[in-house]
């Protein structure tokens, strides 16, 4: 990389001291500002700007009805993670989802996505998709199980109303039947 | 849990863990069970724990000793000789399969009367 390319990659680390939670807490150290550096590669390349999801009302809460350790806990990932003998995903707005069963062994999943690199999750599907970490924890009695399956997707879903509308309200239905007390979402 | 603040903090989910690691180890490092044990710990903590709606609790575990691998994020490859940040690949709706024992695994799932585990959602606009 040249000298050019590195000052301005410095530069577009985001300060931390400009970066505050909801609660105040700065962060601790710079981080990569996703939506800026997509903004600058897609005005590179000569592309509209990419129309990021932006929620600004304030999020619903739940607290949770019981203790972690009684609780059945769903697991629902965007790493495009399958299962040997499922179809794989496509990368062109794919919004079908896998049910991935809570027993299936780590080395029957695979991992199938762009723009991110897989060689972690191809070695440890847990970095994407922590099956096994859960399993653990429940045999610890962290918790008290995962729900009966977990979700998969594809995470290059570029059509915000296919998985606002269609998606995210099938998954969510899916752990309402599976009667799970809280849910871990984990993007890509 | 997230490893893109940015993205997390637009989105807005009513909690959120952020992990200051490259995309694609939102849960922890390759083959470091403990540190992923350590990492669910602190997120099932987090569920537990934040009561501000929108809250993202930042998660005390690095990559790296040092930040070097955020510099090459998103950023033009010297390689590429016409110096822009190009890395898409042709997007089409053919299966992406990791290997092609899995298209074989997957067609003989076919044969036998389909894939129920693969669920494939209706667009009534489409």
């Amino acid at each position: 990389m040249s000298e050019k390319a590195l000052i301005i990659a410095a530069e577009l680390r985001v300060p931390a001291a400009a970066v505050t939670t909801t609660q105040g807490r700065e962060m601790s150290r710079e981080y990569v500002d996703y939506i800026q550096r997509t903004r600058e590669q897609y005005d590179d390349l000569g592309y509209t700007p990419y129309a990021w999801v932006a929620n600004d009302d304030v999020p619903p809460f739940t607290p949770l009805a019981k203790p972690l350790q009684d609780s059945r806990v769903g697991l629902i990932a965007s790493g495009g993670i399958y299962c040997e003998g499922q179809i794989a995903f496509h990368f062109k707005d794919d919004f079908s989802y896998r049910e991935i069963p809570r027993k299936t062994a780590r080395e029957k999943l695979r991992a199938t996505h762009f723009a991110y690199d897989l060689t972690d999750a191809r070695s440890d599907p847990n970095v994407v998709f922590p099956q096994d970490t859960l399993q653990d924890l429940a045999q610890l009695s962290r918790i008290r199980e995962l729900g009966p399956n977990a979700y998969t997707f594809m995470g290059g879903i570029y059509s915000v109303r296919k998985v606002r509308d269609i998606l995210a309200p099938a998954l969510a239905d899916r752990l309402v039947k599976d009667e799970v007390d809280v849910a871990i979402l984990v993007p890509v | 849990m997230s490893s893109a603040y940015s993205i997390t903090r637009s989105v807005n989910p009513p909690r959120a863990v952020y992990l200051d690691f490259p995309l694609g180890r939102t849960a922890g490092k390759a083959n470091d069970k403990p540190l992923q044990r350590k990492i669910m710990i602190d997120t099932l903590s987090a569920l537990d724990s934040i009561q501000v709606p929108g809250t993202i609790r930042e998660l005390p575990y690095q990559w790296s000793d040092d930040d070097a691998w955020k510099d090459l994020v998103m950023r033009p490859d010297p390689n590429n000789s016409d110096g822009h940040n190009d890395s898409r690949i042709e997007r089409v709706t053919t299966a992406q399969y990791q290997c092609d024992a899995d298209r074989a695994a997957a067609e003989a799932t076919l044969a036998k009367g389909g894939c129920s585990t693969c669920v494939f959602l209706e667009d009534s606009r489409a």
